[in-house]
């Protein structure tokens, strides 16, 4: 019996060391346009360079760190609420 | 040609129709009634006013402006693809829960009077139920049953007011409502059930991942945006909505974060982007209304991308929690790219709609020099790419091959994913017939300012990083988080118990009490012949010697004589006379 072989690109190694390098890429990349386009201030003290990259990663980290402190008071098993 | 036709009574209709047509073609019925509901939309003349009174108060069932017609566009629009989406739904009840709720919806955004609002308002509430209670399992009666009293809540809370409102005021017209009338709070409250906003916002993750597969898809799209549209028209520029507004956007994203299931995951990002509305109608300047009513037209296309994405793996899987799937890009590519361009939507990628929706709203808070609001709605916009762009897709379809291989999403659910999918692209990149559409003119104004993309382009992108960086973070774990509602799910059975100790305690001694009275009774009933006699006795001229005088003795004594039937008669008989004397000498 001949089987198709299945679509598993993603799970690779190489592809997930691949997404990895692309990420970061894109990272430099949007930095990079930064020269051709600045952002329009709104706060004073955004004026630095990559201010919204910086803003969106530290959000990021603020919130995933909350809901992970969050979670040890408001996580409860699945039947928490069952009889 | 301009109809005037109200677009809810083609729906109405098609729910009257519904036992004229059997198997597929209903379906085609319901499909056609949708088309139908748009062409009625579009026909509908600004302007355009269908009044009655009744009963001495003025009804003005469609009062047709550009802000209504907007929310009545997308409405149909997409109640149209959801008929695509579901097809091959052969359930009744959902399709007649739907007709129902869709067009007391389009009742609701159209209704000129207050009266007329609160009817459809309670239809809408009533009708969605029946899609939550049509998954027919426990936990979908228990997460149906919660909401409908949530519901009613809401609705009583605005019955109320509009009935304050129509006593103090006269009129029964829908307008703006001014601030300094406590009725005008009481709507508001009424309203913000509705919109899932805080403390009042846990029914909406609780009941819509209960919710059908069709269910989720058309549940996710009107209650909320009906009661952004009653805020838009009612309450603009109430600063205590950016508040509001503001709160549900973060606390959204949090408790996404938080969750395991994928439904509810997309639930909870309802209640951000609902938030980014609601902080546009506080603004309540003109491009905030723009915004939040572009934001409103393209949040429900989508959120019901992603809603029909998510119904599309738990129809083929069967599950919805992020621990049991994984690696489903293997066999459900379609499903995983179409849900992906609404992932990108939502998370208001340059190109997509929800980047010439949502930069409105920020730009108006920026316009108005808010910069508190302007930076919460910016983290916002960051965590919403984290948990609805990012930990969505990528929990569902990657992350840990858990060796499902279920088939593709069939044929209808793909196409009206499409269909969604390319309104999301198109609105993205050509945003003018949605402004075009708004209720204030937009002049010749752009989104695409180079320096906003690339402001976007960057938050996005390191929020990308932050999530896989912490992604040992954000591992799933097999549980939920406890929400508001722990205070009258817990606190509901807390009350329960405690009323049972109270009433039933009280209950109990009631009876022990009247027990005890009866018993009473009947021992001072047996003692008072023998009372009785031991005072005759003692009055008579039979005086008992010296041995048999004390109580207890002759008791004893005169219980004895009653069971022989032998008493001192004549002390009796003087007794008797002698009362009988006193009676008749009172009575003369």
């Amino acid at each position: 019996m001949s089987k198709r072989k299945e679509f598993d690109f993603f799970d690779k190694p190489k592809t997930k060391r691949g997404l990895w390098y692309l990420l970061w890429g894109c990272c430099v990349g949007v930095l990079a346009l930064q020269f051709v386009a600045s952002p329009k201030p709104h706060f004073g003290f955004d004026t630095f360079f990559g201010f919204n990259g910086l803003f969106g990663f530290v959000s990021c980290v603020v919130l995933i760190v909350v809901a992970k402190g969050l979670g040890f008071i408001l996580k409860k098993p699945t039947d928490y609420y069952d009889d | 040609m301009m109809t005037n036709l109200h677009p809810a009574f083609v729906l109405f209709a098609a729910a009257v129709l519904i036992p004229v047509f059997l198997g597929r073609w209903r379906n085609y019925m319901l499909l056609a009634a949708g088309a139908l509901a748009v062409f009625c939309v579009y026909s509908l003349e600004p302007g355009y006013s269908l009044s009655a009174s009744f009963m001495g108060l003025d009804l003005v069932f469609m009062n047709i402006d550009k802000l209504n017609k907007v929310f009545g566009y997308v409405f149909t629009i997409n109640a149209t693809i959801a008929f695509v989406f579901a097809l091959r739904l052969t359930d009744v009840r959902q399709q007649l829960a739907a007709l129902f709720y869709i067009g007391s919806a389009l009742g609701a955004v159209f209704a000129g009077d207050l009266i007329t609002l609160y009817v459809f308002w309670e239809i809408m509430a009533v009708a969605s139920t029946f899609l939550i209670l049509a998954r027919q399992t426990p936990e979908a009666y228990g997460a149906g049953f919660r909401y409908v009293l949530i519901h009613l809540f809401g609705g009583l809370c605005m019955l109320l007011g509009v009935i304050m409102h129509i006593q103090t005021t006269g009129s029964t017209v829908f307008t703006t409502f001014s601030p300094d009338m406590i009725s005008s709070w009481f709507i508001l409250v009424g309203v913000l059930v509705n919109a899932s906003a805080f403390p009042f916002s846990s029914w909406l993750s609780d009941s819509y991942p209960a919710a059908t597969v069709v269910g989720g898809v058309v549940l996710s799209a009107y209650t909320t945006k009906t009661a952004v549209y009653v805020l838009l028209r009612g309450f603009p520029g109430w600063e205590i909505l950016i508040v509001v507004g503001c709160f549900m956007a973060v606390y959204g994203i949090i408790y996404a974060l938080l969750e395991n299931d994928m439904r509810r995951i997309l639930a909870y990002s309802i209640t951000n982007q609902v938030g980014f509305m609601i902080t546009g109608a506080g603004i309540g300047t003109a491009m905030a209304i723009n915004g939040a009513a572009a934001h409103a037209f393209c949040h429900i296309i989508y959120k019901s991308l992603l809603w029909m994405s998510a119904g599309a793996v738990l129809a083929m899987v069967g599950r919805s929690k992020c621990t049991d799937l994984g690696g489903l890009y293997k066999t459900m590519p379609w499903t995983l790219l179409l849900g992906l361009i609404g992932a990108l939507a939502i998370s208001g990628v340059p190109g997509t709609s929800g980047f010439t929706s949502k930069s409105l709203i920020i730009m108006a808070a920026g316009d108005q020099h808010l910069t508190w609001v302007l930076m919460i709605l910016e983290i916002a916009s960051a965590g919403v790419f984290l948990h609805a762009g990012i930990k969505f897709p990528y929990f569902v379809f990657f992350a840990k091959d858990k060796g499902l291989r279920p088939p593709e999403a069939p044929a209808n659910m793909l196409w009206a994913m499409g269909g969604l999918a390319f309104l999301c692209i198109f609105l993205g990149v050509y945003p003018d017939p949605l402004y075009s559409i708004l209720p204030y003119e937009m002049g010749d104004f752009t989104v695409y300012k180079a320096g906003k993309v690339v402001a976007q382009l960057q938050l996005l992108t390191f929020s990308a990083l932050a999530f896989f960086l912490l992604l040992p973070l954000l591992k799933r774990t097999d549980t939920i988080a406890l929400e508001v509602d722990w205070f009258y799910r817990v606190g509901g059975k807390l009350f329960y118990r405690a009323t049972d100790r109270v009433m039933n305690g009280l209950n109990t001694a009631c009876a022990a009490m009247v027990g005890r009275a009866v018993q009473g009774f009947e021992r001072g009933a047996r003692r008072l012949p023998v009372a009785g006699m031991y005072l005759v006795e003692m009055f008579s001229s039979e005086t008992p010697s010296e041995e048999n005088r004390s109580f207890p003795i002759r008791q004893k004594s005169i219980e004895q004589d009653l069971d022989l039937g032998t008493l001192p008669i004549g002390g009796v008989l003087l007794t008797i006379i002698l009362g009988l004397a006193v009676v008749l000498a009172l009575c003369i």
